[in-house]
């Protein structure tokens, strides 16, 4: 039955529709978080604030508990899903990479744009930036995007060690509410940074 | 300027008694797996932002040159399924710009305004986040994907590579925040 793309056929309207209604939820959800202010995300950073923590994991379980239970009960085809290949020089480098543009420019994509959609004259900085560095990367290094689409293969928890996604939401829940915790007691003991 | 200068604390615009507070995170997050999830069940693949971004790129690349565009590796992937402004990550961009935008002004959160540390002039600030950007999507296109794409979406669906790719975005953030604090604290 599930993902409705694979079992029906969607027109391209109706396609651009349940992408706009989808975006509407994603937009409204992280500007309700505070996404959309950048003091209030690099604040994860300095301990005083782990709101970006809390959010990504909670949503992350959250989608890995409803992906698991409906394919579980049958109506959903978890290999009819679009996985982004592995490889992991790519996504450590590039995470590395990322990680600094995000403290430093205050951002990331996503909430660039909620923080633009805000008024938030430096979301629109970073924005321009974001297009300017996309831009570059196609025209100076087309070579080592070939590299990396070419040398990526298709690596999962589950497919790898061989223990079921249902063990793997377990332990994702478990440690989502021992961070928590943790979060609630690093909160106490860095508020003396908060702006 | 004098509506950017009367607001430049952010921190003040936020704390104001008109301004409504943020939704609890647990919460929010509960709500944003579940959008996440849709996303998935519907399109049968997850978030993005990044590519959004490649789209409007390539875009304006094959206006300067459609040649040179559908000759580059990267644009021509963008400009293979007919004009790039009618990708899927674009309509969910118009999404997600419309949603917050709604959210921000029904909180009174919306104002142009410059979010920076107190150390910082205006200036600096933006200098700073457009170069942020620039290195943010520079480091999306080598993992392929960035916080939605990556983290999100393939963190969701316990991809290893997704995984990876977040340990290092925080490995590499909570390095460079230290070194940045004066841009923030």
């Amino acid at each position: 039955m599930f993902p409705l793309s694979s079992t029906m056929e969607i027109g391209p309207a109706a396609t651009a529709a349940i992408a706009i209604v989808l975006g509407l939820g994603f937009g409204f959800f992280l500007e309700r978080a505070g996404f959309g202010s950048a003091r209030k995300l690099v604040a994860v950073f300095y301990f005083y604030d782990m709101s970006v923590v809390k959010v990504m994991f909670t949503a992350i379980v959250t989608a890995m508990a409803g992906l698991f239970l409906l394919s579980a009960a049958g109506v959903l085809e978890l290999a009819e899903l679009y996985i982004e290949p592995t490889n992991y020089a790519a996504q450590v480098v590039g995470g590395l990479v990322f990680g600094a543009g995000f403290v430093i420019g205050g951002y990331c994509p996503g909430t660039a744009v909620v923080a633009t959609a805000t008024g938030r004259l430096d979301g629109m900085a970073f924005a321009a930036g974001m297009l300017g560095g996309v831009y570059a990367w196609a025209e100076f290094f087309p070579g080592m995007d070939q590299w990396i689409a070419e040398n990526s293969v298709e690596a999962t928890l589950p497919g790898l060690t061989g223990i079921p996604m249902g063990w793997w939401v377990l332990a994702f829940v478990a440690f989502l509410a021992l961070a928590g915790w943790g979060m609630a007691l690093a909160e106490k003991r860095f508020a003396g940074l908060r702006p | 300027m004098s509506a950017i200068s009367a607001s430049r604390h952010p921190a003040a615009a936020r704390d104001t008694p008109a301004a409504a507070p943020y939704w609890n995170p647990y919460v929010v997050g509960f709500f944003l797996g579940l959008t996440l999830l849709a996303t998935y069940l519907a399109a049968g693949r997850g978030l993005g932002a990044t590519g959004a971004f490649s789209s409007v790129a390539a875009w304006l690349a094959s206006i300067f040159s459609p040649e040179h565009a559908q000759a580059n590796y990267v644009h021509s992937r963008y400009l293979a399924s007919g004009s790039p402004l009618t990708a899927w990550l674009i309509f969910l961009l118009i999404g997600s710009f419309v949603g917050a935008a709604v959210s921000g002004l029904l909180a009174r959160r919306s104002a142009f305004t410059v979010e920076r540390g107190l150390r910082l002039s205006d200036a600096q600030r933006l200098w700073l986040a457009f170069g942020g950007g620039l290195i943010a999507a520079l480091g999306a296109k080598i993992a392929r994907g960035c916080t939605s794409g990556q983290a999100l979406t393939g963190g969701s669906i316990l991809n290893a590579g997704s995984l990876a790719f977040m340990l290092a975005v925080f490995a590499a953030a909570y390095a460079v925040a230290w070194m940045f604090r004066k841009e923030w604290l």
